[in-house]
C-alpha cells in the first residue's frame, strides 16, 4: 500500500480510539440506508440545510460592519451595499436567503403532509421540526426589525402589540420585550442579540435533534411503506440505498438547481417586486410617521389574514397562534393508518387540497388592504384551514384508503 | 383663491375621476437603463445643480459617482463638488435639517435610496406633473404628490403648466370639477421633448444613485449563472453514473 494512504489509515485509527468519526460517518452517510424511491419533493431537507449555511455565513460577514444602533442602522446597511467589498452581494444572498428558507421549509412541510411523514413511528421528528419552524419565525422577526426601515419599525411595532391583547399580562409583556414604551434603540440592540446569537443557536441544536431523530426512525418515502420492515442477511434494508454516495450526489443536482433559481433573484431581482425586500424599508424609521399600509413580509401572511379575520383582536391573536400551533398534532389527529397520498382515500385528498388552497389564498390576502369582500374571503379560508385539523380524525378514520404495497415502487 | 375650493374636492372625486377617464393623467411609465453612462452623467449634473441646493445623497461617495459614470476626478471638483469636500466625502449639503423645517416645514429627504422607496414610474410622474396652484405657498402643485412642499425647482427648464378642469358627474349625481389634464403656460428653456429626456436622465441617474451596484450585479449574475449551469450538467452525469447500479 502507499506509504501515504498507511499513514492516513493510522491518523483514522488514531481519531477513532478517541473520537467516533468513523462510526458517526458511517451511522449518517455511508451507512444510513434511506429509501431508493425518493422523488422532487426530498431534496427540500438538504437544500433548508444549505440556505442555514448561507445565512450563517452571510449573517457573519453582515455583523461585521452592521451598527445595531437606532441612529446608524440605516446608513450601515447602505454602508454595507455600497463601501463594503461585495457587499451588496452578501446583503442580498442574506435578504434572499430568508425568503428562500421559508419556500425550502414550506414545501418541506407540504412534503410530510403528502406522504404522512409526521405519522407514528416519526411523531417527535415532526414535533422537532415544528420547533425549528418556530424559531425560524422568531429568527426572522427579529431580522427584519435590523434594517431599521419604516417597515422594519412598523411592523416590529405591529406583531410586538399583539402580545399586548393577551388579557391581564398583556401590557406589561409587550413592554417587557420592546424594553420600552415604542420600538426604540433598546429593542432594536435585544431584536439584534437574538437574532444574531439566541435564535441561531437555539435554531442549529434544533436541527441537530431533528437529523438525529430521523436516522433513528430512517427516512419515509413517498410509497410511504417502512423499509425496515424487509431486511436482508446482513441487517440491510432491501430497499435502501446507502445516503452516501447515492444521496449525496443526487441532492447535489438538487443544490445546482436551487442555487440557480437564488441566484437569478440575488442577480435579477433582489427586491423580488418588493415581496422579499419592501419598497417602503428603504425609508430610514421614523416613529412619528405610520405607513399607510403596514403588511408582513410575505411568509407570515397566512397567519396574519387569520389575525384580521377574527373581528375581535383577542380572538384574532388566539386565531393565529392556534393556527400554527394546531400543525404540532397532526400525528394524533390523522386516524388512518395510510401514510402516502397515493394510497389515501378521497376525504384526505380533497382535504389537503382545500388546505393548500386555503393556505396560498390566505398568503395572499395578507398582501392586501382588508376591504370587506377580502375580509369575508379571509374568514372562509380561515374556517377551511382550522377545519382540515378539527375534522382530520372523522374524515381520515372512515376513508376509502386503498392497499399500500408490501415494498417500495422504483423507478 | 378660485381652486382653493376645489383641494378637497380632488381627493374625493378621484376614484370617480379614474373611473370616468380609464386612466389618471399622471399615468407616467420609463425605462431606466443604468448602464446608459451619458444618460447618467447628464442626470447627474441635473441633480447636482438643482437638487442638492436642498437635498443630500449622503449614502453616496462622489469618487464613486466619478468611477462609475467615467468622470474624472478634476472634473468632479470643478463642476459636482462644492466648497471643501474632498472627493471621498458623502454627497452631504449645507442645510441643516432644522432650518429646512422652517424653511418648507418639512425636511427636504435624503435621496440616497428615494428611488427604490419610490420607483422610477413616480419620479418620473412627479418631475412631469407640477401645475400653477396659487393656493400652495411656492405657486405650485403636483399630480402625483399632492401638496407637496417642494417648489418647482424645474421651472426653468420646463416653464410652468396648468391645470384644465372639467366637470364629472359622480354616482349619486352631484357634479365636481376634476383636472383633465395639463397644458403648458409659460415656455421654459426647454421645449418639451428636451425636457421629458432631462427628466429621463435625472430619474435614470437617481435609479442608479439608490443602487449603484445594479449593473455590476446584472453583468456578475450572468457569469454566476453560466457556471451553475455547466455545475449542473457535471453533477447531473455524476448522479447518472452512480444510480445505474440502483434497481
Amino acid at each position: 500500500m502507499n506509504r501515504a494512504v498507511t499513514y492516513l489509515c493510522l491518523l483514522r485509527d488514531w481519531i477513532d480510539a478517541r473520537f467516533p468519526m468513523t462510526k458517526l460517518w458511517n451511522e449518517h452517510l455511508a451507512r444510513y440506508y434511506a429509501p431508493k424511491n425518493f422523488n422532487f419533493w426530498y431534496f427540500f431537507g438538504s437544500l433548508a440545510l444549505l440556505v442555514l449555511v448561507i445565512q450563517i455565513v452571510t449573517g457573519i460577514w453582515l455583523t461585521m460592519n452592521y451598527k445595531p444602533s437606532a441612529e446608524q442602522a440605516f446608513a450601515s446597511v447602505e454602508f454595507i451595499m455600497r463601501d463594503v467589498e461585495w457587499g451588496w452581494w452578501i446583503r442580498y444572498m442574506h435578504s434572499t436567503g430568508a425568503s428562500a428558507f421559508f419556500i425550502v421549509i414550506y414545501l418541506h412541510m407540504f412534503r410530510a403532509l403528502l406522504y404522512g411523514s409526521f405519522k407514528k413511528p416519526r411523531e417527535l421528528l415532526w414535533i422537532t421540526g415544528m420547533l425549528i419552524y418556530l424559531t425560524l419565525m422568531g429568527e426572522a422577526f427579529f431580522g427584519y426589525l435590523l434594517p431599521w426601515g419604516q417597515m422594519s419599525y412598523w411592523g416590529a411595532q405591529v406583531i410586538i402589540s399583539l402580545f399586548g391583547a393577551i388579557p391581564v399580562i398583556g401590557d406589561d409583556l409587550a413592554l417587557w420585550i420592546r424594553g420600552d414604551y415604542v420600538v426604540s434603540d433598546v429593542t432594536l440592540n435585544r431584536f439584534f442579540s437574538f437574532h444574531v446569537i439566541a435564535m441561531p443557536l437555539v435554531l442549529l441544536a434544533l436541527v441537530l435533534i431533528h437529523i438525529m431523530a430521523l436516522h433513528e426512525v430512517g427516512s419515509n418515502n413517498p410509497d410511504g411503506v417502512e423499509i425496515k420492515e424487509r431486511k436482508d442477511a446482513d441487517g440491510v434494508p432491501i430497499d435502501g440505498i446507502p445516503f452516501h454516495p447515492y444521496y449525496t450526489v443526487k441532492d447535489i443536482v438538487g443544490v445546482a438547481v436551487f442555487l440557480i433559481f437564488f441566484s437569478l433573484v440575488v442577480f435579477y431581482s433582489p427586491e423580488m417586486g418588493g415581496y422579499f425586500l419592501e419598497h417602503n424599508n428603504f425609508i430610514p424609521a421614523d416613529p412619528l410617521k405610520t405607513p399607510e399600509h403596514i403588511a408582513p413580509v410575505w411568509y407570515f401572511t397566512p397567519y396574519y389574514a387569520i389575525l384580521r379575520a377574527v373581528p375581535s383582536q383577542v380572538g384574532g391573536v388566539f386565531a393565529m397562534g392556534l393556527a400554527v400551533m394546531l400543525f404540532f398534532f397532526l400525528p394524533w389527529l390523522d386516524r388512518s393508518p395510510v401514510k402516502s397520498i397515493r394510497y389515501r382515500g378521497r376525504n384526505y385528498r380533497i382535504a389537503l387540497a382545500l388546505f393548500t388552497v386555503s393556505f396560498l389564498a390566505l398568503g395572499w390576502l395578507g398582501l392586501q388592504v382588508a376591504t370587506p369582500a377580502y375580509t369575508w374571503l379571509a374568514r372562509i379560508f380561515s374556517v377551511i384551514y382550522f377545519m382540515f385539523f378539527v375534522l382530520m380524525p372523522f374524515y381520515t378514520r372512515a376513508d376509502n384508503d386503498q392497499p399500500v404495497p408490501e415494498r417500495v415502487r422504483y423507478p | 383663491m378660485r381652486l382653493l375650493r376645489f383641494l378637497p374636492v380632488f381627493v374625493l372625486a378621484w376614484p370617480a375621476f379614474l373611473q370616468a377617464t380609464g386612466q389618471a393623467p399622471h399615468d407616467y411609465r420609463i425605462d431606466v437603463d443604468t448602464s446608459d453612462i451619458e444618460s447618467l452623467q447628464r442626470g447627474a449634473r441635473i441633480f447636482v445643480n438643482y437638487c442638492m441646493g436642498c437635498h443630500s445623497a449622503s449614502y453616496m461617495r462622489y469618487n464613486r459617482l466619478g468611477k462609475d459614470l467615467g468622470i474624472s476626478e478634476e472634473i468632479l471638483k470643478r463642476n459636482f463638488m462644492f466648497g471643501t469636500d474632498k472627493t471621498g466625502s458623502t454627497m452631504d449639503i449645507a442645510m441643516k435639517g432644522a432650518d429646512a423645517l422652517v424653511f418648507f416645514g418639512v425636511a427636504p429627504p435624503d435621496l440616497s435610496v428615494n428611488a427604490r422607496s419610490r420607483g422610477a414610474d413616480w419620479l418620473y410622474g412627479y418631475f412631469m406633473t407640477f401645475y400653477r396652484d396659487p393656493s400652495r405657498p411656492f405657486g405650485v402643485n403636483n399630480l402625483v404628490f399632492r401638496d407637496v412642499a417642494m417648489p418647482h425647482v424645474l421651472w426653468e427648464l420646463q416653464g410652468f403648466q396648468r391645470a384644465v378642469y372639467k366637470t364629472v358627474v359622480q354616482v349619486d349625481g352631484t357634479e365636481v370639477e376634476v383636472i383633465e389634464r395639463l397644458e403648458q403656460d409659460t415656455a421654459g428653456t426647454m421645449d418639451p421633448d428636451e425636457y421629458r429626456q432631462a427628466v429621463h436622465d435625472l430619474v435614470n441617474f437617481m435609479v442608479y444613485l439608490a443602487e449603484p451596484a445594479k449593473f455590476q450585479r446584472q453583468k456578475i449574475g450572468l457569469w454566476v449563472i453560466i457556471y451553475l449551469l455547466a455545475f449542473l450538467a457535471l453533477a447531473y452525469l455524476l448522479k447518472k453514473e452512480y444510480w445505474r447500479d440502483v434497481r
